[in-house]
């Protein structure tokens, strides 16, 4: 076998050797760029990749799988370039820099957007491997008389290999941790894009440039770009945002559905907006449920507005006392998931397909005006008033309907904001629905994955003090129950406006107040 | 249960996105996709079979009917209700369309109601009692509260009201804000002070300087003066020449009147910045009653209380008086294509002025009258729009387009922010003569006004592009009464005013305004001058 031709190189190796010119030295240093940056977007691809659709060992084995062969195919097709080598390279850097300084932006604003993000993801994981796959082939030649032969595979390499060590252990030590995927692809981009315009500028001597340098500025300049508007990229982006691994994610018609799971803790958002952590939702729920259930003699008839995904149903169905549950969601897909997924029914314990549990899938503002009562027990388990829509679920009008609903003796909760962050909006809905001509108490549980937050009892007499709670819950005691009801300074009650449907000053204090907080 | 609200934004960001990625492949395919649609409006080949005079003669036996009344628009119908709840069930009501309603009618789809014209009705002042009688009866008061009446808040329009585009910002309310010059702005504070003093005016004669209906307003010479010159010399005259308070003034004449302030009168100007005292218990004298149908909800109560006495399909003509004090009508059936005689006690003729000149041409006097045509739109979207800065209102206007912009129907019922939704767009042809822009009306097809609209809504909301499911296209040749300078003395409509049984006119032609309130009053102030002549015992609302 050794005695194998190999003409092309020992053609080289005969050449007449030249001193190693700037030329040379840019070429170099381009190796040790290149490997870096090719290593960088194979690393960027792959924690993407697991990132956003879990199972991180096989999207690592995939996309490294994809991209090496994509760069053997680039290696391949590197024979086909026949001449203007360095012509050739200058072009596939401007294009690695598009395309790799892109990636993760490109990616995750993709995600939620196309229907099959696989396709996406191995597209351009084969686009950037076929290129890198190009580039050394090319520099080998292109340096081929400038070098001895054995020189010449011996420096490439070297710099090859150093620079993959720079690269993966600039990752997850500096990169991830210090700029982000979205940021790291742009800086690495406008190293490509160095690369080309360097070359460019020393070859203009020889060559028409013109062209090439623009789309290289340009390139260069939307990656700039996209770097200075990474914060702006990274919160269009939504997986970026939730800043875990996203198990689910769909959009129904109402919402935007997303679970993240980090660990043994699934985390439910809807638009956005952190529905409940597996960790601690017990507390919430709890909080929720039983100071209702504990003051009512009798709740046989239980109603729950929003909390499709039966968490509440599930606390509520432990009281043997109640013989019926009225759920009613506007999202037929929330519930759906919520009982036809194995690992959420077993969360809400069967809830949405116990028999005691009727579920309507209707807009609650217009199902409470047509409904008929009497409720022993009404749990209002909303989403925030973030927008006037939801700001009408809060309103006097609103809860007039709901109070229509309550039995003379019954009692009902309403979930009503952090009291801390957004006390004038907390207190706003005791004062809204005592204008709807009942009595209130406020009361607050810390939910760590939430912080402190608020709830709102309401009867038609006096909310009694006295509680009756079961014993085998996992937050509440009587004491602890106790202890919800009393506001220290910084969240007491204060005078508030009664929002209407006509001034939805609730939406506009809460806007207000979280804006704030959020700064 | 639910944090962080910044994270709002994500959703119409990723949306954006989402439109963004798709429109350069809109225009690469370079032809925009057909939108299904329907194009409406009026029904001209019955309206010009009267017109030409093509109309059979009636044959048959003569029927005999206490009141009849030819037209079933607003005025027709309350004139109808007024009977009925007076107590008189001896009356017809001939309408020519297959529907009853006029500018107040309705259409639907599996998405939701929608107006087809007339959308909301503003809280009434105290000197409409006939109508605030009406709103009781209807469920819209509910109550009083320190002698005032309480309105339904679910019918009440719900907060965010209107919203403007403003320098590619949507910001709350219909003035622009920001980036106006402190000259520009005192103009605009002192035309606001200036309208709250004449709200606030009486004239010699103790009335309100504008009252609505507008027949109770002061009859002072001075105040009637201002119908001589146009609301655009008035303005001009009085100083109020910045380009930013003119261009608002004029979308509110285009949108109440549907014309240029240069032909609108002066007092009609006045008016509809000054008339407006609604009268209301918890400050809710300056919001407006509003359902998904728009006041096609009013027309349908409406109905209901007269249901059995409305003939659809139906047109009159032909109308004589006879010696005995009658009054012959024919009536021609538009199914049957027959006509026949029915002879009334009292008639009350409550059609647009045009139509009535050719109904009764003895009775009706000529002239002075114009209409201005608008196009009306029915936008069904796969979701709500969204937009930089305020979030969607009920009223959507931009300053940068001729249009007036969009309501949302289902901005009253739901409290879903995203989903499908119908918008309600409207444009006056104001720019055009009435006659050129009937013409544009009767010739343009539907695929081109297909694309003026989604152009239109697209540049308003670059969010609701491949989200637009149906256009459906309504044109209102005759849509509303001109009030032009000098129209409080046309002659058409001092005679119409004057009108006395057996004939009796009943519009909001004869108010030169044409708002609900208007008809509404007409309509009354006839059935009760009927009634009164019929010697039929009631007490009076007016």
């Amino acid at each position: 076998m050794a005695e194998k031709p190999v003409p092309d190189v020992s053609a080289a190796v005969d050449e007449p050797l030249r001193p190693p010119a700037a030329l040379a030295v840019i070429l170099l240093v381009s190796v040790l760029v290149v490997a870096t940056c090719g290593l960088i977007y194979e690393l960027l691809a792959s924690t993407l990749a697991s990132y956003l659709l879990g199972d991180s060992v096989t999207q690592f084995s995939t996309v490294i799988g994809t991209y090496l062969f994509a760069m053997g195919i680039g290696s391949w097709l590197s024979r086909h370039v026949r001449r203007d080598e360095l012509g050739v390279f200058v072009r596939v850097e401007i294009m690695i820099a598009a395309l790799g300084g892109w990636c993760a932006a490109g990616l995750f604003l993709l995600f939620p957007v196309v229907s099959d993000f696989r396709i996406v993801l191995y597209a351009l994981v084969f686009a950037i491997g076929t290129l890198v796959g190009l580039e050394i082939p090319l520099l080998i030649r292109i340096l081929r008389h400038r070098f001895a032969f054995r020189e010449l595979v011996s420096n490439v390499l070297t710099y090859d290999y150093v620079g993959a060590l720079i690269a993966s252990l600039l990752f997850p030590l500096v990169l991830v941790p210090w700029l982000g995927m979205i940021r790291t692809g742009f800086v690495f981009g406008l190293a490509n894009v160095a690369v080309a315009v360097a070359l460019l500028i020393h070859l203009r001597a020889q060559r028409r440039v013109g062209a090439d340098l623009a789309i290289a500025l340009v390139v260069g300049a939307s990656l700039v770009a996209g770097l200075a508007g990474a914060e702006k990229l990274q919160r269009l982006s939504e997986v970026a945002f939730y800043g875990e691994p996203v198990v689910h994610a769909r959009s129904s018609r109402y919402q935007r559905i997303v679970l993240t799971r980090q660990g043994s803790d699934l985390r439910l958002w809807l638009n956005g907006n952190l529905q409940f952590s597996t960790r601690d939702e017990y507390r919430y729920h709890e909080a929720l449920v039983w100071p209702v259930l504990g003051r009512v003699e009798n709740p046989t008839r239980v109603l729950v507005l929003g909390g499709g995904d039966g968490l509440a149903a599930r606390e509520i169905l432990r009281d043997p006392r109640v013989r019926h549950i009225t759920l009613v969601d506007l999202d037929p897909e929330m519930a759906a998931l919520f009982r036809d997924t194995p690992e959420l029914a077993r969360l809400n314990h069967h809830a949405l397909s116990s028999p005691r549990l009727t579920l309507h899938n209707a807009d609650a503002f217009q199902w409470v005006r047509q409904a008929q009562g009497p409720y022993d027990a009404i749990f209002i388990d909303f989403p925030d008033p973030t927008e006037f829509s939801l700001g009408k679920l809060y309103t006097e009008s609103f809860y007039r309907e709901v109070a229509r609903l309550l039995a003379p003796a019954g009692v009902m909760t309403v979930q009503s904001t952090s009291p801390l962050v957004a006390p004038r909006s907390y207190w706003t809905v005791a004062t809204t629905l005592e204008a709807a001509g009942l009595a209130t108490r406020g009361y607050h549980a810390y939910v760590p994955s939430f912080g402190e937050w608020g709830f709102t009892l309401a009867a038609h007499r006096p909310v009694a003090a006295a509680v009756r709670l079961p014993r085998h819950l996992r937050f509440l005691t009587p004491t602890t129950e106790r202890a919800m009801f009393d506001f220290p300074i910084d969240m007491a009650r204060r005078p508030t406006p009664v929002n209407r449907l006509d001034n939805q000053s609730l939406v506009r204090s809460f806007g207000e107040e979280w804006g704030e907080y959020e700064g | 249960m639910k944090a962080e609200p910044t994270r709002r934004a994500m959703l119409s960001g990723s949306i954006g996105l989402a439109s963004a990625l798709t429109a350069p492949l809109a225009l690469a395919g370079c032809s925009e996709p057909s939108i299904p649609g329907t194009l409406g409006g009026a029904d001209w080949r019955r309206g010009h079979l009267l017109r030409d005079g093509h109309l059979p003669a009636p044959d048959g036996p003569v029927e005999d009917r206490g009141i009849v009344i030819a037209g079933g628009g607003v005025a027709g119908l309350a004139a109808a209700w007024r009977l009925k709840a007076a107590g008189y069930d001896d009356f017809t009501l001939f309408e020519m369309e297959d529907y009853v309603g006029g500018n107040a009618r309705q259409g639907r789809n599996a998405v939701s109601a929608y107006p087809l014209g007339a959308h909301y009705l503003p809280v009434p002042n105290r000197e409409a009692r006939a109508l605030r009688h009406m709103l009781e009866e209807f469920g819209m008061i509910v109550g009083e509260e320190d002698g005032a009446p309480v309105y339904d808040p679910f019918q009440l329009c719900a907060d965010l009201e209107e919203r403007l585009l403003w320098r590619g910002r949507w910001q709350e309310g219909l003035f622009p804000q920001g980036g106006i010059s402190e000259e520009d702005l005192a103009q605009y504070r002192r035309f606001d002070e200036e309208m709250a003093v004449y709200r606030a005016l009486l004239g010699s004669d103790g009335l309100h300087a504008f009252a609505s209906p507008m027949a109770y307003s002061s009859q002072d010479p001075a105040l009637l003066a201002l119908d001589r010159i146009s609301f655009a010399d008035w303005l001009t005259h009085n100083g109020y020449t910045a380009g930013v308070l003119r261009a608002y003034l004029r979308y509110c004449c285009r949108d109440d009147y549907g014309s240029e302030p240069e032909n609108v009168s002066a007092w009609a100007g006045l008016h509809y910045f000054s008339a407006r005292r609604g009268w209301a218990a918890r400050g809710d004298g300056s919001r407006e009653l509003t359902w998904p149908e728009g006041n096609g909800r009013l027309v349908r109560l409406m109905g209901q209380r007269i249901a059995g006495h409305v003939v659809p399909a139906h047109s009159a003509f032909n109308l004589a008086v006879r010696d005995d004090g009658t009054a012959d009508l024919a009536i021609h059936n538009h199914r049957t294509s027959r006509s026949r005689t029915v002879r009334a006690r009292a008639v009350i003729l409550a059609m647009p002025h045009f139509v009535a000149a050719r109904t009764a041409p003895a009775v009706a006097a000529r002239g002075g009258m114009t209409y201005a045509p608008w196009v009306v739109a029915n936008v069904t979207v796969d979701r709500h729009p969204g937009g930089k800065g305020s979030p969607l209102a009920w009223d959507n206007v931009s300053t940068a387009s001729d249009s007036l912009g969009y309501v949302v129907a289902t901005h009253q019922n739901g409290s879903d922010p995203t989903g499908p939704t119908v918008l309600t767009w409207y444009l006056p042809l104001s720019r055009e003569t009435p006659q050129a822009a009937r013409k544009i009306l009767m010739t343009r097809p539907l695929a081109d006004w297909q694309r003026q609209i989604r152009a239109d809504l697209l540049a308003m909301n670059p969010d609701l592009d491949g989200a637009i499911r149906a256009i459906d296209v309504w044109r209102w040749g005759h849509a509303m009464i001109s009030p032009r300078p000098g129209f409080l003395s046309a002659p058409a409509r001092l005679a119409a005013i004057a009108s006395r049984p057996p004939v009796l006119f009943a519009h909001s032609d004869m108010s030169g305004l044409s708002l609900f309130e208007e008809a509404h009053h007409r309509g009354v102030v006839a059935a009760e001058a009927a009634l009164a002549h019929l010697d039929h015992a009631f007490e009076s609302l007016i």
